[in-house]
């Protein structure tokens, strides 16, 4: 009986250990092959997308009922203020208007050959996760509905990441504060390039500006079109910090307010490191 | 006596619930919440489930359904797989060979020393994947992960209890 009692301890602890090197392989196998853990990962999102969005529709409907009761109370200042912003808008669009039918009768002067229509996917918000160590997002579309990788994920008119992994009814989104984000972009004022590096904080850093332009707190920060992932001019943020030569960009939206996002397909091939087109050999 | 079909489903039922709770939590934890500053700082539900029932009921969470609660976390939430399958091994595994000091030892020193296991258990993670990234993820958050997931054990601690003594009821 002692004897049988020290082997089922003996096979717990052997169990276990197996385990923890499990673990580790998982770990080295996921640093050596990225696609076939990506492939693993996405099978297991996608079983679990129907129930997140689930249990997502009642804690969603909590939410906006609590919203509802919050926006009661500033209802009168906020009418005043859309008032106010509506007229100053309106002021705008004429502005537009007019730039848009200069801008027309100049390309055709030009001959200029315009960017290909982009694209759009709008989807839900199913899943913001990652706690303290990733900055990524779940979303309820997938490549049947034609979402591919690196196309570019905006909120309105915002970029707010992209997308990383790509499951049957479900894809990873990877925003720009994740650390693992690098993203060709410029000043909106200047033109001056740089690179908008995430660094799991709320504001990224702005990398590689060149020590002579002037970048101060308030300047726009829109993407550059380098590297051919998005198209140039989009919007990302304002510079609110310049200290000690690190520049900090606060990002238009912010990971919380992120319910439905849209995925824009923009035509581009884009040069992206970890993903090798397809066809190709490995 | 012979057990009827129904019984034994009932049981099979009953078992399944300390790890089909820890895995619930993993679900919750990816909800989206909306709430400024959250997601970072999210406490770590399924630690708490895997802490709680390697000491009150091994038998019915052993170690490789740890791995798969933690295989699971990793999958979901987008972390370097196999870093939380290992935090929560050894979690697991830690907290079951101290478990006969645990039974019976006031709410105060087990809820303590769940404090200094998710202090462990997250600089190990933060180590983990700040090394499989190649870039130092900042403390702040993983701190504030910590202070919010011991400000919760008590509630989900009772709410396990009340789970677990309806089970012994019912046994």
């Amino acid at each position: 009986m002692g004897r049988l009692a020290s082997l089922k301890l003996l096979a717990q602890r052997f169990a276990f250990l197996s385990l923890v090197l499990a673990s580790f392989a998982l770990m080295v196998l996921g640093k050596a092959d990225g696609a076939l853990v990506e492939h693993i990962r996405l099978t297991l999102a996608d079983a679990v997308a129907p129930i997140l969005e689930v249990v997502f529709r009642p804690a969603s409907t909590i939410a906006e009922a609590v919203n509802g009761v919050r926006e009661l109370g500033s209802l009168r200042e906020d009418n005043a203020r859309l008032r106010e912003e509506n007229a100053r808008l309106m002021h705008w669009q004429t502005v537009a208007r007019h730039m848009d039918t200069e801008n027309r009768a100049l390309r055709s002067q030009l001959n200029f050959i315009p960017d290909p229509d982009p694209s759009f996917i709008t989807t839900r918000v199913i899943g913001d996760t990652g706690g303290a160590f990733v900055h990524s997002m779940l979303i309820n579309a997938g490549g049947n509905q034609g979402v591919r990788k690196g196309q570019a994920v905006i909120a309105g008119e915002v970029l707010v990441g992209r997308i990383t992994e790509v499951g049957e009814r479900s894809a990873r989104v990877l925003l720009l504060t994740d650390i693992n984000s690098h993203l060709p972009v410029m000043l909106e004022g200047s033109r001056s390039k740089a690179i908008l590096t995430g660094d799991n904080t709320d504001r990224p850093r702005l990398n590689y500006l060149s020590a002579s332009t002037p970048a101060a707190p308030g300047d726009r920060v829109v993407t550059s079109g380098h590297g051919g992932v998005f198209p140039p001019g989009m919007p990302i943020g304002v510079i609110s910090s310049v200290q000690d030569g690190i520049v900090r960009v606060e990002p238009l939206v912010h990971r919380h307010q992120l319910e439905y996002v849209t995925v824009v397909d923009y035509g581009l091939a884009g040069i992206l490191p970890s993903d090798p087109p397809e066809g190709r050999d490995r | 006596m012979k057990t009827s079909w129904l019984q034994r489903m009932d049981l099979w039922v009953r078992h399944l619930l300390p790890a089909g709770l820890t895995l619930v939590l993993v679900l919750i934890g990816a909800l989206p919440t909306h709430l400024p500053a959250f997601a970072e700082i999210s406490p770590q539900m399924p630690l708490i489930g895997v802490f709680y029932w390697a000491i009150y009921r091994p038998d019915l969470l052993p170690a490789s359904m740890a791995f798969a609660v933690g295989l699971m976390t990793d999958i979901l939430m987008g972390t370097p797989l196999g870093v939380s399958p290992l935090v929560y091994l050894l979690v697991h595994g830690l907290t079951l060979s101290q478990r006969r000091f645990f039974l019976g030892k006031p709410f105060v020193v087990t809820w303590s020393c769940f404090g200094v296991m998710t202090a462990v258990a997250l600089l190990l993670e933060w180590l983990l994947v700040s090394m499989l990234v190649d870039a130092l993820v900042p403390l702040r958050p993983v701190m504030f992960s910590l202070l919010m997931s011991v400000s919760i054990y008590p509630v989900l601690s009772w709410l396990f209890g009340r789970i677990h003594a309806a089970m012994l009821r019912a046994e």
